[in-house]
């Protein structure tokens, strides 16, 4: 007990700090923050996987959350059978191509000696398939982009709820994660991280650019729930009578019946938004808790000390038999996968899929301060980082206007400053991060909750 | 005839153009690479501290046009350059003595000090958001033009214009200027070669009497004088945007590690292989194959590589081929 009093305390203060938000705020932004915070936490996972247990840089998160979205597309929209008929085959034709082109690389891979006539052949069968595959795409990308564009203009998915995607979101970066382990992971730590960002790059530019896939910039709005919509539970009986059970002691106070009717119409409204949020963090903390408790487990059986063990000294670990190469890519590829779900996630949560809006400020970056600030290497910092900078990223415009108001007190509400400063609030969440980002990194490098190597 | 239309149309939009955005990523990625090979570690806030360094040069360029100071012809943001110059070396100076400091003093892996570099990238964005704001910004004043496509035409009879914006002269002219006197300071001068020296073999450096502070903060010195100018350059050739900036880091990456990380040269030719290169494969050719071919053999489609939306991506892409085979970049850089 007395072990585990810090995680305790810090925890307790943060949902304190949520609860506070209940009370003084809302309990809607309240659930909102907690919810987010849940999916940076199921982030700040993967990131801590990779960094902290493997000491691997991934400044690609972006990517793999964005896959994850395009997963959550895909599963749930229903199949657009036009664009099918209009350009259907040929996509499956050109999948085929794709798939032809790395078996032909792979054959010669394997077969022929590595030598400069190797590479040029690599090279043109890369290069010849990339003009065929454009060749055949072509006409069938434009019929499909033509059918219907301002609602569909796209293949659609298949149609299946939306959790399955939490899944197949996984699956996607995973497949991604080991693309790019294969071709980066011999790099150097910061060369890493900017090969994985720039990769990260790309898979945003394609995912924005191929609307016969993702919609691209077009967006694609109004994806399905795994929950109640607001609108029907607010006509259900037995959710009226819940939300007038709970109130009863302030419904009893009034006497007249219409009173009581209006008031309780208002209390159903709030409770539906409330009763959805609730929903969602039901979902989302069974994701946490699961995954939690495997990467606990992982982290402490004899897998998670060979990590650490690599992570700390690779030649040791090289020279004891651990093939660090293939324990890289495994590690890689499993963090990628857990922010593949958290990108799904965040999808599902949202209910529309934006891809102009993923930017590595927002998708790489605002994780990794989540990350060093929690504490790498320790799941319970990191999760607790991804709760605590998300709650300040959200509160941080608030408090920079009382801290405003408090400082210019002096001046009166017209003066040009007083209002430059309270028009650029936004901006002082990033002023915050990068300020508590290098106190942390000064006076706390181990994150608030430090790495603990337990021997049991 | 159509010869000629074809070499004026290929000049204009693509060799000024490629020349300018080139010499643009060249003085960010010097910048990056010195940083990279005397301090060690990748410096994540490059965009920022140039976007920093513009807006400095946009507000003294305010103050110059306020109270009635201008150049003419030329801009007078070149007026206001040197006084940004001056105090962005005090920012970079600030910053290393309070945070970068601690970090090379205790020894501190270089991943550590990227992710400094993080916390520095979000205050700096920060501080430029909330003096100057987020929007667009426009500070170019004086003659636009050098040669005016319509003048072109008129004057050859060709059906192509060429059209050269003084700040694309302006670019070109001063990145080559700064980039030779840079060179010859690093290879000529005692400083120079003390600070190649010390990027080279650091103890050996140390052994050899060569004061490492001295060293580091000439560093810094020359890192804000490029980056003040190389942002200054794309804000008066383009315009200034804070967004922008940000995203001009991973180009300017991208050129740094092409040319071999660590080596200024390389990052110098990387910033122009890495414009060229864009510009090249996302060009629409066939305007240009419509002089040069007969008019029966025309092509029908706009004969474009790729689409103008994959502009960046064509840069990350040479990046990863050029990590792939020669990972310490076309001219030889540290080895990784």
């Amino acid at each position: 007990m007395r072990k585990h009093l810090n995680v305790i305390i810090a925890y307790t203060i943060m949902l304190g700090l949520i609860v506070l938000v209940g009370i003084f705020q809302s309990w809607n932004v309240a659930l909102s923050i907690f919810n987010m915070c849940l999916i940076s936490a199921v982030m700040t996972m993967g990131a801590n996987i990779q960094w902290g247990y493997a000491g691997l840089i991934n400044f690609g998160l972006m990517g793999y959350a964005a896959l994850g979205g395009l997963a959550a597309v895909l599963i749930s929209v229903d199949p657009v059978q036009e664009a099918w008929v209009a350009g259907g085959f040929n996509i499956l034709m050109c999948l085929w191509l794709i798939v032809v082109m790395v078996f032909a690389v792979r054959f010669v891979l394997k077969n022929f000696e590595k030598s400069k006539i190797r590479t040029y052949g690599i090279a043109a069968i890369i290069i010849a398939g990339i003009v065929i595959i454009r060749i055949t795409s072509e006409p069938s990308i434009e019929a499909i982009e033509s059918v219907n564009p301002a609602t569909t203009g796209f293949l659609g998915g298949l149609g299946l709820p939306i959790v399955f995607s939490w899944i197949v979101g996984a699956f996607f970066a995973a497949g991604l994660a080991f693309i790019v382990g294969k071709v980066a992971l011999g790099l150097r730590a910061d060369y890493l991280a900017i090969a994985t960002l720039l990769i990260s790059e790309i898979v945003i530019a394609i995912i924005k650019h191929e609307d016969w896939l993702t919609r691209g910039v077009k967006n694609v709005i109004g994806l399905d729930r795994p929950v109640p919509y607001e609108v029907e539970l607010q006509t259900k009986e037995w959710f009226i009578n819940l939300v007038a059970k709970f109130n009863s002691g302030k419904l009893d106070l009034m006497t007249s019946i219409a009173d009581k009717q209006a008031t309780l119409n208002q209390l159903v409204i709030e409770g539906s938004s409330v009763f959805v949020k609730l929903c969602y963090s039901g979902l989302f903390l069974i994701v946490v808790v699961v995954l939690l408790i495997i990467t606990q487990k992982a982290l402490y059986s004899p897998w998670g000390r060979m990590m650490r063990a690599i992570r700390d000294n690779e030649e040791a670990a090289n020279a004891m038999g651990k093939n660090v190469v293939k324990q890289h890519l495994l590690i890689f590829i499993l963090g990628s996968a857990i922010v593949g779900i958290a990108g799904a996630m965040l999808v599902t949560q949202d209910g529309l899929f934006t891809p102009g809006s993923y930017r590595p400020m927002r998708y790489t970056f605002l994780i990794w301060v989540m990350v060093i600030v929690g504490g790498s290497g320790n799941n319970f910092g990191a999760i607790l980082g991804g709760f605590a900078v998300w709650f300040l990223w959200i509160e941080a415009a608030p408090i920079a206007f009382f801290l405003i108001n408090l400082f210019t007190a002096g001046l009166a509400d017209t003066h040009a400053f007083k209002i430059h400063l309270i028009e650029s609030v936004p901006y002082f969440r990033y002023l915050m991060m990068g300020m508590g980002l290098l106190l942390i990194m000064r006076y706390r490098p181990k994150g608030i909750l430090p790495e603990k190597i337990e021997i049991k | 005839m159509d010869f000629l239309n074809a070499i004026i149309l290929l000049l204009n939009y693509i060799f000024v153009p490629a020349l300018t955005y080139g010499s643009q990523l060249a003085l960010g990625a010097i910048f990056v690479t010195l940083i990279y090979g005397i301090l060690r570690f990748a410096n994540f806030a490059t965009g920022d501290m140039m976007a920093f360094g513009t807006m400095v040069t946009i507000l003294i360029t305010w103050y110059f046009q306020s109270i009635g100071i201008s150049l003419g012809v030329l801009p007078t943001a070149l007026l206001a350059i040197p006084f940004a110059i001056i105090f962005m070396i005090g920012y970079m100076l600030f910053i290393d003595k309070f945070v970068f400091r601690y970090y090379r003093v205790n020894k501190s892996p270089p991943v550590q000090l990227a992710m400094v570099s993080i916390g520095v990238m979000f205050v700096t964005q920060a501080v430029v958001r909330i003096i100057i704001g987020p929007s667009d910004r426009r500070f170019f004043d004086g003659e636009r033009f050098i040669i005016k496509a319509g003048e072109v035409k008129e004057m050859t009879g060709l059906n192509e214009g060429l059209a050269i914006k003084s700040s694309q002269v302006m670019t070109i002219f001063i990145t080559l200027v700064l980039v030779s006197i840079l060179f010859w300071f690093l290879n000529k001068t005692k400083t120079g070669k003390s600070m190649r020296a010390y990027s080279d073999n650091e103890d050996l450096a140390l052994l050899s009497g060569i004061d490492p502070k001295r060293v580091v903060m000439i560093t810094w010195i020359i890192a804000g004088i490029l980056a003040t100018i190389g942002g200054a350059l794309y804000g008066l050739d383009k315009s200034f945007k804070p967004f922008t900036y940000f995203n001009n880091m991973l180009p300017i990456f991208a050129a740094a590690i092409v040319g071999g990380i660590g080596n200024p040269f390389g990052a110098f030719l990387g910033g122009y292989v890495i414009a060229f290169s864009e510009i090249f494969l996302t060009y629409a050719y066939k305007k240009f194959f419509m002089y040069v071919l007969p008019a029966s053999m025309e092509p029908e489609s706009l004969v474009q590589l790729l689409s103008t939306d994959y502009k960046f991506a064509v840069s990350f892409s040479i990046l990863v081929i050029v990590l792939l085979y020669r990972p310490n970049g076309i001219f030889k850089g540290k080895v990784l």
